[in-house]
Parts: C-alpha cells; structure tokens; sequence
C-alpha cells in the first residue's frame, strides 16, 4: 500500500470494514450505539494518518485496535466505576494484545458480523424496526437511504433505530451468536428480516416505483453473507436461492412505461442466468442436508426455480408447481400460498380447478382488500369466458392495489374483458 | 453495481502453471481471498482461464470468419482469469482489489469494469423490445 491515499479511498476500505468493526466493538462494548461511534472515531484517525502513512496491510485489525484504544480512554477517563464497566474494561485489555495490524485476516470474524445480525433481528424487535437496523448497522446504509426505500420521513426511521438500539441495550444482549436449539429458534426472525428488506425492494408495496433494485440488491448480499456464515443450514441456503432467482428476473418485470409484466409474459432472454445458476446451486446444496428442502423458504426456492428452469411460459412445469405449493401450505399455511396454490392449480388443470380453490378462501379475512384474489379470480372467470364477472373482479382488484403501475396493468385487464365480445 | 475484475496474463501464466510450491501457495492465499468476498457478499463469480495456446479467435470482416488459432502474442494484453463482484461504486472495487493477492508469479495487473445496467442502457433498447417475446395474455398470476 502506497502512502497519499485518498480521503474517497480511505472511506470506501472503512465501508468494507465497518459492519464487522462494529460487531466486534459491540460485542465488548455491549451498545451498538457506543460502537458505531467508537468505529467512527476509528475512520476519523484514518483519515488523519493513512494519508501519509499508507492504509496498513490489515486495515481492518487496525480501525479495531484503534477504536478499543478509544474504549479505553474514554472509559477511563469518564471515571466510569461501575461494575459493569470495569468489568468491560478487563476484557478490554486482555483482548488488546491479541490485535495486530499487520496480522493475517481472522476469519473468526465472520461470528461477530453474525453474533450482531442476530441483535438486530432479535425477536424483541417488530420486524421494521429490525430491518431498519439491520440495514444502518449491518448494510451500512444512511438514515436517509433507509427512509427512502420504505417511503417514509427519515425521523420515523431515526427514532426506530434509536429506540430499537435502546431496547437492545436494556435487554442485555451479549451479541454472541445463539448456537444449537436457541438458534434455530431464532434463525427464522432473522431471515424474515432479510426477505422483508427484499419483498420492500422487490415488490414495493407503495408507490409509484414498482421495483426498488438497491433494496433488493441490499437484502440479497445480507442472504449472501448469512449463507457463507452458516453453510448447514438449508432455510439460509433456501432463502438466498430464493433471492437469487427471484432478483434474477429484476430486468425482465418492468415494460414500457413502468408497467409490471407478469411472470408468464417476461421476456427471459432477460433474466439474469448467472443469479440463477447461484440459486439452483444454493437450493441443491439446501436439498442436499440432511433435513432435505422442506423449509418454507426452500420450498418457495424450489418454485422459484421451476419457472427460471422453463425455457418458455409454456415449458413451466405446472402439476410440479402445484405440488410444491401442496408441501408449502403444510410448513407455512397462509391465505396467500392458499391463494397462489389455487393459480398453480388452474395452471396445472384448467381454471375450474383454480375457481374452486379460490372460493374455498374467499372468505379468509386477510385477503380481505388482498389484491391478488380478485386479481387471480378475474384471471379464472376470463378463461372459462365468465367475462362480465371476471371485470367486475378485475376493477376491485385495481381498487385495493396501492401500487400504481399495477393498478394500471388491472384496468388494462379489465378493458381486454370488453375486447372479447 | 456489478463489475469484471479481469486478472491480466503475463509471459510465465501463458506457458501453463506448474504446481510449484510457490504456485500451490498463490493459489491457496487467492482462496482466501474469495472467502472473504464471499463472507462479505461481495463474490458473484470467477474462473481462470486456460493459456492462449488453447484458445482461438474469430475475426470478422464484413461476411468473412476467419479463425486464428493461439498462441496469441501481447501476453500482457491477454485475459487470464476473471472475477464478478457486486460492489456499491468503484471505490469499494478498488479497494476490494488491492487487497487481493498478486494473482501471478512476477508483476501483475488486475483491470476492473462496470458492467453496463439497465439504465445505461435505456436509450438502445426501445420499449417494445422490452415487451417481447410475449407467450400469451395471461394475467398477473403472482406465483413465484
């Protein structure tokens, strides 16, 4: 490393760093608060010094020994003396020998980036303000970022994170990662978090951009980093192979004009076939532990990867899709997958099918002002040529979406209901 | 933003690599680094390609093809491996490949290119292109 490095460079090196400088403050520290200030501090002496000293061959062992040193001064000189605290400050001091910033790089510390993943999803969390954490301390984006992707003013994400940091800190989280049955019983709020973030990105809920790519791209690098962290698990592994296939299609979903185009009609020249074969690679190597690809999100990567497989809309291999859906309403029965189920039916063997499972759960109350049952329902009625009533459900549909280019991609249906008389 | 991180050949890589303990060790320390990318999720892909003794052009000329077999010349102008990464700006790529390991024996270069998105690319592809083909007229069936 050459001495005269920019202030630019220098901060895009803390950036690489700075998640896993943070998790290793936190867990000494026990305050995410306190950490990401003492990591700042860190990049403040950076830009000081690298400049004319040259980034060190391990910046990463350097911004850590650095911002203990910090911990340290500060703690001492505050006088703090409560228990706590010195106890702290033991553990300070006999971690401080152990950072050298010229050692090798400590892979070990991949369990601290993990040990603060699992505080910030921790279930004493609502899952916004998880996410909302997750993507500030473990994704490194602004507040501001933050506020933008879910559509919201930047103090409403401020005043989350601050309070989600608060509670964390009341609860006493030791930042270690859980092991065993605690893990696997949090492990799901975790990757709820995750496919939250990308659902937000991916499907925005809200307004007038259908798709949010960077939300998605973010979610889908914590799926990355949490399935290179814990590689024996087949819902990490199932989660990121959902991400990949479904981000795989992110250049095919938007037409002319900001339109949404449906799965069946996307133009699959564009999809992204390298994030496809990273998602049929994670989903073998999910089918292929020993609890097999029964999780809810390796089920839904497994139907992912039915239409990334199908060379055209008319290669799909339906009677699989519904079956897929069959296995998912058993680990994680809900009125959507009844819902989408009902499609893969009426793919698979005729609209009748789909009309009879749809009414089955018409009357489920979360699908109340759900969209996509009208939708799909007005979908049946046009094939079996009901027409008069599949407008009439396309029009309550284009009703209860809050999504504009999809409103408008409804109407347009229910125009093409005229059209056929 | 996704980048190719292209690893330049030189005159030793383009006569084969023998597993010389030097060798092993280079291979070893670039391992570690894909972990790290991995680990940080940043690593898309890569791969390393065979010498230019095994490779063959296709020069095109109007409605000629001709083919060129290798070795090609300009080792240093030639592609020896290949890495994609998905970073935030070229910054965190610069600074991602400086600390990869020199990935060859003697002096080295590394090249690193944006990939083209979608926005770069919105004034040649027209709408329609975007909307076609179009295997049916199907609804929004919001499966998977």
């Amino acid at each position: 490393m050459t001495a005269g490095e920019t202030h630019q460079a220098i901060e895009a090196t803390f950036r690489i760093e700075r998640a896993r400088l943070i998790a290793g403050l936190a867990r000494l520290v026990r305050d995410i608060d306190r950490a990401e200030e003492l990591a700042q501090d860190a990049l403040v002496v950076a830009l000081a010094e690298w400049p004319t000293r040259g980034v060190p061959v391990n910046p990463g062992a350097w911004l850590m020994t650095t911002a203990k040193r910090r911990a340290i001064d500060a703690i001492r000189r505050d006088k703090m003396r409560t228990r706590k605290h010195e106890e702290i400050a033991r553990t300070l001091d006999s971690t401080f020998e152990e950072a050298d910033d010229d050692a090798p790089v400590d892979h070990d510390l991949g369990d601290e980036l993990l040990g603060l993943i699992f505080a910030a999803c921790h279930p004493i969390l609502s899952s916004d303000a998880r996410a909302a954490l997750t993507l500030r301390v473990v994704g490194g984006l602004t507040t501001d970022e933050i506020a933008r992707a879910f559509l919201v003013v930047e103090t409403t994400i401020a005043q989350r994170i601050v309070r989600a940091k608060k509670a964390i800190a009341r609860a006493g989280l030791t930042f270690e990662v859980p092991r065993g049955a605690e893990r696997e019983a949090r492990l799901p709020s975790v990757l709820e978090v995750v496919y939250l973030i990308f659902n937000e990105g991916y499907a925005a809920t809200a307004g007038d951009d259908l798709v949010r790519p960077a939300l998605a791209q973010e979610a889908l690098r914590l799926g990355r980093i949490l399935a290179a962290l814990i590689p024996d698990d087949a819902e990490v592994l199932g989660l990121a192979a959902l991400m990949e296939i479904q981000a795989s299609r992110l250049p095919a979903r938007i037409g002319p004009n900001g339109v949404f185009v449906p799965l069946t009609e996307q133009n699959r020249a564009r999809w992204d076939r390298l994030l496809i074969r990273r998602g049929l690679e994670a989903l073998a190597r999910a089918d292929a532990l020993s609890e097999g690809g029964n999780g809810p999100y390796a089920l839904q990567a497994a139907l992912a990867a039915c239409h990334a497989r199908a060379r055209s809309a008319a290669d799909t291999d339906w009677p699989r899709i519904a079956g897929l859906y069959d296995r998912l309403r058993g680990v994680m029965p809900s009125p959507v997958v009844d819902l989408n189920r009902a499609i893969a039916h009426s793919m698979a063997f005729g609209p009748e099918a789909g009309l009879r499972l749809v009414d089955e759960i018409a009357d489920a109350d979360a699908l109340r002002a759900y969209a996509p049952l009208p939708a799909a329902r007005g979908d049946f009625l046009f094939r079996v040529g009901r027409l008069a009533e599949a407008r009439s459900e396309f029009e309550t549909a284009a009703t209860l979406t809050r999504n504009a280019a999809e409103r408008a991609f409804l109407l347009a249906r229910a125009e093409a209901c005229d059209g056929k008389h | 933003m996704r980048v190719m991180v292209l690893m330049k050949a030189t005159e030793d890589s383009e006569k084969g690599v023998p597993p010389t303990p030097e060798a092993i060790e280079a291979f070893a320390a670039m391992d570690r680094f894909t972990e790290e990318l991995v680990e940080a999720g940043v690593f898309v892909a890569a791969a390393g390609l065979k010498p230019s003794a095994e490779a063959k052009r296709i020069a095109f000329d109007g409605a000629s093809r001709t083919i060129i077999d290798g070795p090609f010349a300009e080792a240093r102008e030639l592609v020896a491996g290949f890495s994609i990464w998905e970073v935030k700006d070229m910054d965190e790529a610069v600074a991602w490949a400086k600390r990869c390991p020199n990935p060859m024996s003697g002096p080295s270069e590394i090249e690193i290119r944006p990939f083209y998105e979608a926005a770069d690319l919105a004034d040649f592809v027209t709408p329609e292109e975007l909307a076609t083909p179009r295997d049916g007229t199907r609804g929004k069936l919001g499966v998977a």
